[in-house]
């Protein structure tokens, strides 16, 4: 039931991400909102995580490791993609 | 359950913040908070490895950078696309509507008894010697994302690194940062004799209880942006050697380890049996190096 009202709500941020990610301007905005759906993608995953405990493990090891992952690997992509809008800012100036 | 629905509220909300504010800055501030209301979610779902990895990352270290990408482009701000029209837009909102409705009907839709890897994990878990279920996964199981996920971290330094303006490539990382005094200051000399101890605590219990290597690195690269973001520590600059080898120290000893156990036991990432827990744990520490120095050099960003 928790797994069910989480994954739910994961399905949910998944939407709302993509929408700002497609329909705000602001660059920073759009980072903002691909963050948001990669955490609603991870909570849908941490959902199945959930509802797969057993064998004593209060979720499935599985999906919890490859959720870490995800964390790590979603926070070097938004840093290459903050570096890049600062540099467009930065060479905006130039000219 | 009151809690839960309390909790998913609070997340709604902060998302749509988000998405609504007006300036940057607040809606930075919003992210954090929804960041740190994740953590607490992923509490309440029993993953204790995945919360302590969103506070540390998904609020700490991303509120840091976001934050400071904020105010500096609130003094230059970059170049806006045009806004998408009427008719586009409520397109979007009906296709990101459907996928939300086709997300959340997988969700509902699971069998009762999902198929699910926690039966094999429990029976192959004395084979690692790791009391943890998740560094089980990490290291050993699917060893493989893991190396490949700190190789990532190595390709996002040099990416983000390769952004510098051509004069000075090899300087220090990052804006200069000006001597702060009052209270950062006071913090940055206060917090990390102590939050170094936390990090290798984090670390050391990660072996049979929630922690582990990430959240580890997170802590010392936060120990280390503390005193660089009260202008006290400098940043090397990148062309240095030492700073260089921290990098890439950890997944090259990874890849060597695991060619190890490819002559010994026939199999890329095998661990040879009997040296399980301290061949993980060598690999494990230079792992946390490796990816706090990548962490900290990633939020410092480019020269600029």
């Amino acid at each position: 039931m928790t797994a069910d009202v989480y994954g739910l709500l994961g399905a949910v941020l998944t939407g709302l991400g993509l929408f700002g990610m497609l329909v705000r301007t602001e660059p920073l905005l759009r980072i903002l909102a691909f963050n948001l759906l990669g955490g609603g993608v991870f909570l849908v995953l941490g959902a199945i995580a959930r509802r797969g405990a057993g064998a004593g493990f209060a979720a499935d090891p599985v999906p919890q490791a490859i959720i870490l992952t995800g964390i790590v690997v979603a926070f070097a992509a938004t840093t290459i993609a903050v570096a890049l809008l600062l540099r467009l800012a930065a060479r905006k100036d130039d000219a | 359950m009151i809690v839960d629905l309390a909790l998913v509220g609070g997340i709604l909300a902060l998302a749509l913040g988000v998405l609504v504010a007006r300036q940057a800055f607040a809606a930075v501030a919003l992210f954090i908070g929804y960041g740190l209301l994740l953590a607490l979610a992923w509490g309440r779902l029993g993953l204790m490895d995945v919360a302590l990895t969103e506070a540390a990352i998904g609020a700490g270290l991303s509120g840091v950078l976001l934050l400071a990408a904020a105010r500096r482009l609130s003094a230059a701000p970059a170049q806006e696309d045009s806004p998408p029209g009427r008719v586009t837009r409520a397109l979007i909102g009906a296709g990101c509507a459907i996928l939300t409705c086709a997300v959340g009907a997988a969700v509902l839709l699971l069998p009762d008894a999902p198929p699910g890897l926690a039966a094999e994990v429990a029976a192959n878990q004395r084979a690692t010697a790791l009391g943890n279920p998740v560094a089980s996964v990490l290291m050993a199981f699917r060893g493989l994302d893991t190396l490949l996920e700190s190789a990532v971290l190595v390709l996002a330094v040099i990416c983000t690194v390769a952004l510098a303006p051509d004069q000075g490539w090899a300087g220090p990382p990052g804006a200069p940062q000006p001597q702060a005094d009052g209270p950062l200051a006071l913090l940055a000399r206060l917090l990390p004799p102590l939050g170094i101890v936390v990090a290798a605590h984090i670390f050391w219990i990660g072996v049979d209880a929630p922690g582990g290597k990430f959240q580890a690195a997170a802590i010392l690269a936060a120990m280390w942006l503390l005193p660089w973001m009260a202008g006290i520590a400098p940043a090397p600059p990148i062309g240095t050697r030492a700073l260089r080898i921290t990098v890439a120290a950890g997944p090259a000893l990874f890849i060597a380890v695991g060619l190890l156990g490819a002559m010994l036991t026939g199999a890329f990432l095998a661990w040879p049996s009997g040296f399980e827990k301290p061949l993980i744990l060598i690999v494990e520490v230079a792992l946390t190096l490796s990816i706090a120095a990548a962490l900290a050099l990633l939020v410092m960003g480019p020269r600029t």
